[in-house]
């Protein structure tokens, strides 16, 4: 009786991805007991976003990859119209306006695209019933380039990049030739001076400090030189748990957000890494079979670009706080401490579940 | 249907293809994290391993300056000294017993130093350096320097310690500091301040110390600093300086403080004076009181003993947490209602037999004098608090009448005084007593409600803000410790305004019975005539006991054969001048039995210095002017 009832409680939960999720989280909740200087008080807090997170992916488990499909042009839409909201009424916090306030409470909209950008042009390009034209790639594009426009005039380049990365591996896995790519790349390179006068100060600066840390060790430069002081200094097996000198005498900044990996990386040293880089890799191939199992167009586009921005957020954390990427504000996912991020991940992983658990019984 | 599902094949052969090269992608760059991984910490281990234990650059925070403390008058309450302390940091000492033992034989360390540096050490992270000694003299500190080299771990630091110079008095409303615990980490995490109190030790823990945290604490500065391999600063970079914290500029007066404590002698009790103009706190007694520069540098077991096991309970702030009874202070507050609610039209009188009783009982409320007052009307009922017209009146108005007047005075709320802890007291009703013991109110309690006894409690803080309402004609205005912020840099000052919080519309016909009863009080024939003789000013009083302990029906009360702490307690409260009045006092004396002998000359001698200056006829404290006075802070007016 209580089995068959906790066999429909978990009917949509992939028990593989769910396991390897589960084992990260826990491994992030000491990663940030350390980093907090030992704090329970944020291990709680951080256990209630987990919580949350976890209610709101076991929901979008239980939506089925059809729902999904039609609630795709509303949510976008939606999604669109609190940007452009954001960009008139927006509030300004740390000098960005990323925060819309509805009265009872305050979103950040740009959350929201995480997950509507891949589910409309994978909706899009469903339509197209797999051979979609130069056209509809064009137009693909428009619908990535104007909510994107919108987040880095925030700005917030760290999402802005997430998102369009997440839109651009739909259009890649739709099947967008290759010359355009190769041509695409070629065209942004040339665009590169264009792009570099659109950015901020701030952000113009972090990209001249990735190439040269040394000229700035004080300001801009310091997140990173003590970063990789700490990764470096952990060694082949890491201090120990709780043991990072770097960490807890104060060095690291933003140690328990974006930079927890440096935590990670110094007190678990280059086999822990190499372990994390495992886990990562065993829920994103978790996350193609999924992909390459999926029954619909929509379904088989939607979980590749999940599955691949996953993969780009965890990318994007380790190269920035080993050095070899500009700092962008991205938390590494599943470990750094955060509400927002850890519930749109959850539910992008959800709706995983869901792919693959919705599954009907066809012959091929 | 067939070239749909070739389609569909071809589709799906494609998606795969594509999804192959995605998987070769993710492949090559982890590839590249851990090739980079491998550079930094297997074949450049070496380098980043001295890089961080010689960190070449540190992030210290600098400790602002906390905010002063002043009277109205600018003498100091509370400042900042700077003192050498001897640090260890555990997690960078191998013996810490041989170390310890090796540093006593360069400077004194006691065994309360010991004691008090494993408390210390069990609170704090082992990354932190812990005081062994405080307060060292140049003679030490130049010992241990010499001697640094031996005591790697070990260090000189110059802390700021704060310092109240006049020590006990007005401790209760000043309040006082001590270090960081865990349940203040927790609540600065929660309001976002942490980050602030980096490099802070102590954080304000009662008084307006407490309350005017945020303002008295300021922001917290950064140097980043070159460090040598040993750990010690080099050189310094770049500095952020720190904010130093507000001043906080009080209300009350350190002469006038010094003059009502002076006056309570070894009496237990609590004053409070209001200007019921302004809501400022003029004075703020808790007797007996404790010096709060016993508990900045952590209070030993010893001390912490002796105040909290001390039948006196000098540690508790009585203004804001002592209950007690009302007694007849109520009476003028009931008189009121009475004469609102149209329950007492002016000439109504009574013949007081000494005792009132209810319909169809026998039981005797007494009236405290024998055989009664004869011909008694409102005011002279105020003058001779004359118990038999109030449990009359009460009856009449009914329990919950009587109750939601006088809650206009402030009874049964709190006052939002800026200290925190403030208690709400009791203004009983049925609802009340239903929810608290699940039984049916009484018409006997009604009665006694009356005349301030039963379930009735208040705080003297609120006794005082009802009289202060009362002077006021009605108009409630929030009573104000603190009354300027100060910028430390600018001198800069922010004064508070006041802030009314209630207005009651009262007939001017009725406020005239009641404060003419109340100022005949204190003329000859009134309970507290020795209080107003040859005043120059006039005052309106009423006296009040409270009984500690139930006397029985036919039992007399007997001061003589009584336990001392058995004793009533004596109350009183008053304002004056009469006619415009600048102060509003209530005052009990715990034990003190009658409110116009004990509390009253307390409350003269606190109004004679108040709006004479006339200082007590005994010799009290030192004037504190003489010995602290401060630059930062101009004259303030005396109004």
């Amino acid at each position: 009786m209580i089995s068959r009832l906790l066999g429909r409680l978990f009917k949509h939960i992939d028990s593989f991805l769910m396991a390897t999720l589960f084992f990260t989280l826990i491994v992030g909740l000491f990663v940030l007991y350390s980093a907090s200087g030992q704090s329970f008080a944020r291990v709680n807090a951080q256990l209630v976003n987990i919580l949350v997170a976890l209610s709101l992916m076991w929901v979008a488990a239980n939506v089925s990859p059809n729902q999904l499909e039609r609630a795709a042009l509303p949510l976008f839409g939606l999604g669109v119209l609190l940007l452009i909201g954001v960009a008139l009424f927006g509030e300004v916090s740390h000098g960005a306006r990323r925060w819309l306030n509805l009265g009872i409470t305050t979103i950040q909209p740009s959350e929201i695209m995480r997950i509507a950008m891949p589910m409309m042009l994978a909706w899009f390009f469903a339509k197209k019933e797999g051979t979609p034209t130069t056209m509809d790639f064009c137009v693909g594009g428009l619908i990535l380039l104007i909510p994107v426009g919108l987040i880095m005039k925030q700005p917030d380049l760290g999402t802005a990049l997430l998102i369009s990365a997440s839109g651009f591996y739909i259009i890649f896995l739709a099947g967008l030739n290759w010359r355009i790519i190769l041509g695409a790349v070629v065209g942004l390179g040339a665009l590169m001076p264009i792009f570099w006068s659109m950015l901020h100060d701030y952000q113009r600066k972090r990209i001249e400090i990735l190439l040269d840390p040394t000229q700035d060790p004080l300001g801009a430069g310091y997140h990173t030189i003590q970063a990789v002081i700490a990764l470096g200094s952990g060694g082949a097996v890491g201090k120990g748990w709780l043991e990072g000198t770097q960490a807890q005498l104060d060095f690291l900044p933003e140690r328990t957000t974006d930079f927890i990996f440096a935590v990670f990386g110094e007190e678990f040293g280059f086999l822990g890494n190499i372990l994390l880089l495992g886990l990562f890799s065993l829920i994103i191939m978790r996350g193609l079979v999924i992909a390459s199992q999926a029954q619909s167009t929509f379904a088989r586009l939607l979980a590749g670009s999940i599955t691949l921005t996953f993969f780009t957020y965890a990318f994007v954390n380790i190269g920035m706080v080993s050095g070899i990427l500009p700092v962008v504000g991205v938390p590494l996912p599943l470990i750094s401490y955060g509400g927002t991020s850890m519930v749109s991940l959850c539910i992008s992983f959800g709706i995983l579940m869901s792919i693959q658990t919705h599954k009907k019984l066809v012959a091929t | 249907m067939r070239a749909e599902l070739k389609n569909y094949q071809h589709e799906q052969y494609y998606f795969k293809i594509r999804l192959a090269f995605a998987a070769i992608f993710v492949v090559t760059l982890f590839s590249v994290l851990a090739v980079r991984f491998f550079y930094l910490q297997i074949s450049h281990y070496d380098h980043y391993q001295t890089l961080a234990e010689n960190n070449r650059i540190s992030l210290v925070p600098i400790v602002p300056n906390r905010g002063l403390i002043l009277d109205r008058n600018g003498v100091v309450l509370a400042h900042n000294f700077f003192v050498y302390t001897l640090e260890i940091t555990p997690a960078k000492v191998k013996d810490m017993e041989a170390t310890i033992a090796a540093l006593s034989q360069l400077v004194e360390v006691s065994s309360l130093d010991r004691k008090r540096f494993k408390k210390f050490r069990e609170q704090s992270h082992s990354f932190e350096s812990v005081p062994i000694r405080t307060h060292l003299n140049e003679v030490e500190a130049a010992k241990f320097a010499v001697n640094h080299y031996r005591f790697p771990g070990v260090e000189i630091k110059s802390r700021l310690f704060r310092h109240y110079p006049l020590g006990k008095l007005g401790a209760h409303m000043v309040g006082y500091i001590g270090r960081i615990n865990d349940k203040d980490l927790i609540s600065l995490e929660k309001s976002g301040g942490l980050s602030n109190y980096k490099g802070s030790d102590h954080i304000g823990k009662s008084g307006v110390e407490q309350y005017y945290e945020s303002h008295l604490h300021g922001t917290t500065g950064f140097q980043q600093v070159e460090i040598d391999a040993d750990g010690h600063a080099v050189r310094v970079l770049s500095s952020t300086p720190p904010v130093p914290g507000d001043n906080l500029i009080l209300s009350a007066d350190s002469k006038l403080q010094a003059i009502a404590e002076e006056a309570f002698g070894d009496y237990r009790g609590a004053l409070v004076a209001i200007n019921p103009k302004t809501g400022e706190v003029l004075s703020y007694v808790s007797q007996p009181t404790f010096d709060p520069n016993l508990f900045v540098d952590g209070i030993d077991v010893e001390n912490w003993k002796l105040l909290n096991e001390s039948i006196d309970k000098p540690l508790v702030n009585r203004p804001l947490r002592g209950i007690y009874p009302p007694g007849s202070t109520f009476k003028p507050f009931v008189a009121l209602a009475g004469l609102e609610e149209g329950k007492r039209e002016p000439p109504f009188a009574i013949q007081d037999a000494g005792y009132f009783t209810l319909p169809n009982s026998a039981h005797r409320y007494r009236d405290w004098k024998v055989g009664g007052h004869g011909v008694v009307d409102m005011q002279r009922a105020i003058t001779i608090s004359c118990d038999t017209f109030f449990y009359g009146l009460a009856m009449e108005l009914g329990i919950d009448k009587l109750t939601s007047f006088v809650r206009h005075f402030g009874f049964g709320r709190k006052s939002g005084i800026d200290i925190h802890g403030e208690i709400e007291g009791l203004l009983p009703t049925p609802e009340w007593k239903m929810r608290r013991f699940k039984q049916k109110w009484y018409p006997g309690e009604t009665v006694i409600t009356g005349i301030g006894q039963g379930y009735t409690l208040v705080t003297p803080l609120q006794l005082a803000q009802a009289t202060a309402i009362l002077a006021n004609g009605g108009v409630a205005i929030q009573p104000r410790i603190v009354t300027q912020i100060q910028k430390a840099i600018t001198g800069e000052r922010q004064i508070i305004p006041p802030v009314v919080q209630d207005k009651v519309i009262l007939n001017a016909a009725n406020i005239a019975i009641v404060k003419q009863g109340m100022i005949d009080v204190t003329l000859p024939g009134g309970t507290a005539a020795s209080v107003g003789a040859n005043a120059g000013y006039s005052i309106a009083a009423k006296t009040g006991t409270a009984q500690v302990i139930g006397i029985k029906q036919n039992e007399k009360y007997n001061e003589s054969t009584m336990n001392e702490r058995h004793l009533d307690h004596a109350l009183f409260i008053a304002y004056a001048p009469a006619e415009d009045p600048t102060i509003a006092i209530a005052i009990i004396v715990e034990n003190g039995r009658h409110g116009g002998s004990t509390a009253g000359p307390i409350a003269r001698k606190v109004m004679d210095y108040y709006l004479l200056g006339k200082m007590p006829l005994v010799a009290v404290a030192p004037n504190p002017i003489d010995s602290a006075t401060n630059h930062l802070v101009e004259e303030v007016q005396h109004d």
